[in-house]
């Protein structure tokens, strides 16, 4: 009943309007929610993003505004609505507009093919997978075009670094995502989380809890992390090298664009995770089935920001060429391993054989990588020659 | 073995986390307009003019002389000397300032106004938060604004003002000793 809630209630909306705009009405009334709902997760995850940093900091974070600084995102907003909008004079000011608007339009499709609920999705395309990933594709254009119309050095030189980053890491995200399509046949995000669904005793069907699926997910993840710009590898923003990188002559309520598109890729990426790895919708314990699936979505999410805080708050920025090397040293063949492990898991008959197949496959290849990683990273100790 | 610091470093963090909300020891910041650090008595921000006694027109040690309007590097500070004058703490017939404005936007906070006073009339006040809504008169502080009580000085400079306390007595006493024959043979 509470499951469908959102469902009933669009029929219900529905039922009231003329026959003749009924389809116009339906796209209005799928459309509205997503473009409410994560704009305002959009505002809840700033205040406890920064909030997170300042604990694991060891400080208050914001706690001026409302109660525990809970509004202290309508004053940002505020403050960037009344803002200067500055653009260089040099600037292609057409492109220079663009930019941001294309970023959020291309932040916002993604969610089209992402199942929120039982039933709940905008538009349940057959190559939804493929959809998600040729959209996100785009967000690589509005950054470049913010970094070269906006005639600064530092801005080209971050959109630059932003495009070989996420061109680099798409490559693992995409060989990590192409394993659940191997396992569950389909490129649509509805039929893989159908695939997901039912329990083994207590364990659900999810791909992460396969050997393969558990590496890959970690692999999705972390190109997920480097594909949205965030911390450690937020080298395209680099406030201590390029100052802010592309957006760096965005002021007022284009920059608060900017952050907003980030936030949504982060969003929509985290969305594709759970819906490709931690079984979408699902509930994670078969007691647990009768709580809606849209709150167990959510409640996912919820996680997978508060993981992507933990990291920011954790580690510090990679170098370029660290970044460049852990893409194409390690993250590619590791994406590679997983799908011959997939495969593996897929053509081995039930059992224990398979998951000591896969499982197998899997650690050797980290050891090696691992170990090649970190002969790389080796640094000789230090000699001097008269300083001594 | 590749990703352990990770997750070490993870750990630190989730125990930075956790033990914020345990252990209020470990947060460092001040909450500031309502809990204050102490303030050093070696701080300082901006000038005030001192005055002995209760009332600040009559008690106002400045003379006028405007050695300090001079050696100010920004120029900050204005003075006009008054026609008449008016007796110092030792009796001696002085000048005062008609009028004495700093203005606190350019003012630099250098001291060098107190390190060339002769008269120990104006000192570095430690307060701070010195912010206005008036930009054009809240920002020029008038001869009214500047005068501090001399126990405001020995509250927030005490060392210094001990020292200084010390050489104006003895410059008291050694002016009283040289009116005192005078009186003797009235």
């Amino acid at each position: 009943m509470l499951d469908q809630v959102f469902v009933s209630l669009k029929h219900w909306l529905l039922g009231y309007s003329p026959a003749a705009i009924q389809p116009a009405v339906s796209i209005l009334l799928t459309i509205l929610p997503i473009l409410l709902v994560f704009p305002v997760l959009f505002a809840l995850t700033t205040v406890l993003e920064r909030k997170g940093l300042g604990r694991i900091q060891n400080r208050y974070g914001p706690n001026r505004v409302g109660f525990y600084g809970i509004l202290q995102p309508m004053a940002d907003a505020l403050k960037s609505l009344t803002k200067e909008d500055i653009v260089p004079a040099s600037a292609d000011h057409t492109v220079h507009f663009l930019a941001p608007l294309i970023l959020l339009a291309v932040a916002f499709l993604p969610f089209a093919v992402l199942p929120i609920g039982r039933n709940m999705i905008a538009a349940n395309l057959d190559a939804g997978v493929l959809f998600f990933f040729a959209i996100g594709a785009i967000s690589e254009l509005s950054v470049f075009m913010a970094g070269w119309s906006s005639r600064n050095k530092y801005s080209l030189l971050g959109a630059m670094r932003a495009v070989a980053q996420m061109i680099s890491y798409e490559v693992p995200l995409l060989l990590s995502s192409i394993a659940v399509i191997m396992a569950a046949g389909s490129l649509s995000t509805v039929e893989i989380v159908n695939k997901q669904a039912g329990f083994s005793g207590i364990f659900p069907h999810w791909y992460v809890l396969t050997p393969w699926g558990f590496v890959g997910f970690v692999l999705f993840m972390i190109a997920a992390t480097a594909e949205t710009n965030r911390s450690p590898f937020d080298l395209p923003e680099g406030e201590s090298e390029i100052i802010a990188g592309y957006y760096i002559e965005y002021s007022g309520f284009k920059f608060a664009l900017f952050f907003l598109g980030e936030y949504l890729g982060m969003f929509a990426i985290s969305g594709l995770g759970i819906t490709l790895f931690l079984g979408g919708w699902g509930a994670p314990l078969p007691f647990l089935t009768w709580v809606p699936s849209w709150i167990w979505f959510f409640a996912k999410l919820l996680g997978l920001i508060i993981g992507f805080i933990w990291v920011r708050g954790t580690l510090p920025r990679l170098r370029m060429d660290q970044l460049m090397n852990f893409a194409w040293k390690f993250m590619l063949p590791m994406a590679l391993v997983v799908v011959v492990s997939a495969g593996a898991w897929r053509f081995l008959p039930q059992g224990v054989t398979r998951w000591l197949v896969s499982t197998l496959l899997l650690a050797v290849a980290y050891g090696l990588l691992a170990r090649g990683v970190e002969s790389r990273n080796k640094i000789a100790k230090r000699t001097y020659r008269f300083a001594e | 073995m590749l990703g352990l610091g990770i997750l070490k470093g993870l750990v630190e963090t989730a125990r930075n986390f956790l033990g914020s909300y345990i252990d209020k020891e470990r947060l460092v910041t001040v909450q500031f307009p309502e809990e204050r650090l102490p303030v050093a008595e070696a701080a300082r921000n901006f000038p005030f003019l001192i005055y002995d006694g209760v009332d600040p027109e009559q008690g106002l040690r400045c003379v006028a002389c405007q050695i300090c309007e001079k050696e100010c590097p920004p120029r900050c500070i204005t003075i006009e000397k008054s026609k008449d004058k008016k007796p110092d703490f030792v009796g001696k017939q002085q000048f005062y300032p008609a009028v004495f404005d700093i203005d606190v936007s350019v003012c630099m906070s250098c001291q060098i106004c107190v390190e060339v006073c002769p008269f120990d009339a104006i000192r570095m006040d430690n307060e701070f938060e010195l912010s206005t809504t008036d930009r054009f008169g809240g920002l020029l502080w008038t001869k009214e604004k500047l005068a501090r009580p001399n126990e405001h000085y020995e509250a927030i400079h005490p060392t210094e003002a001990a020292e200084v306390e010390a050489r104006r007595a003895e410059e008291k006493a050694q002016a009283d000793a040289k009116k005192q024959p005078s009186t003797v043979t009235q």
